[in-house]
């Protein structure tokens, strides 16, 4: 009887201690970051763009700075390989991101009057993330490009 | 934001017939993502500007729709070729009946 009476505490102790560990995980699950969007997301968004065909990797390049201090204004150049002829253009450039709230940032529809695929602008970057870039030539084809940031201050999600 | 804004245009006045000309288009508006939140906690409604559009002579050569991961004043810079003197129309579209308006002649020899 003794015995049973000193083992007692200890095993709530550690039931305790196992409830708040659990609550901890559980928190970390729930955490702000699950409100933005992930691989997963991006990827869907990558599937609508394409309707399912096969998005190969090459022809896009995206530069975007490697390190941001600021994620409300990056600056992001994308450019596709392509002559911009009649016969063989880039009809459109779509941007995702993957850490944004919302992957898309934005779409650009282009002809062969366009000269060049090349486009400058500037964006949002919620977190440190890699952006993709996909290109949807004139013949059906998908290619896409690929950086990576590192955010130090987000965007999106600050109070006013 | 207001129904409409202030917007610029940097081009060349004129090119070579055939030449590849830069353009840099800006719009002032806050984009407002529609992910910010009050300090109350209240959510701040989206407020952005939708679609861009160029025309070239009646003809459309350029477009561009926005998410609300554009940057406040979108600046976009593109590239056209010079077909034939005339006029560049310019058109910012997005919610709230937002829309803006600026034209840019070119000379083409």
């Amino acid at each position: 009887m003794d015995l049973d009476f000193s083992f007692q505490p200890h095993r709530r102790r550690w039931l305790g201690r196992f409830q708040k560990l659990s609550l901890l995980a559980i928190g970390a699950w729930f955490s702000p970051l699950t409100a933005f969007a992930k691989k997963e997301d991006a990827t869907k968004a990558i599937q609508d763009i394409s309707g399912g065909k096969p998005v190969q990797e090459g022809k896009v390049s995206l530069v975007i700075p490697p390190l941001v201090e600021n994620g409300n204004l990056v600056v992001l150049k994308v450019s596709v390989e392509s002559p911009m002829t009649a016969t063989n253009y880039v009809k459109a450039i779509h941007v995702i991101a993957e850490g944004n709230p919302l992957p898309n940032i934005f779409t650009a529809y282009l002809t062969p009057r366009s000269g060049t695929a090349s486009i400058t602008t500037r964006v949002r970057l919620a977190d440190s993330q890699t952006v993709w870039a996909i290109a949807q030539m004139n013949d059906g084809s998908f290619w896409s490009g690929h950086a990576e940031t590192l955010v130090t201050l987000s965007a999106c999600t600050e109070l006013v | 934001m207001s129904k409409t804004s202030r917007t610029s245009i940097t081009m060349p006045a004129s090119a070579k017939k055939g030449a590849i000309i830069e353009i840099r288009a800006i719009a002032q508006h806050d984009m407002e993502s529609g992910f910010r939140y009050t300090e109350s906690g209240k959510a701040i409604a989206r407020d952005i500007i939708r679609m861009f559009t160029c025309t070239y002579n009646d003809i459309e050569v350029f477009k561009m729709d926005f998410y609300p991961g554009m940057g406040a004043n979108p600046l976009v810079i593109f590239t056209t070729v010079a077909t034939e003197t005339g006029t560049l129309e310019f058109k910012w579209s997005g919610d709230d009946g937002y829309e803006a308006i600026n034209q840019a002649h070119i000379t083409v020899s």
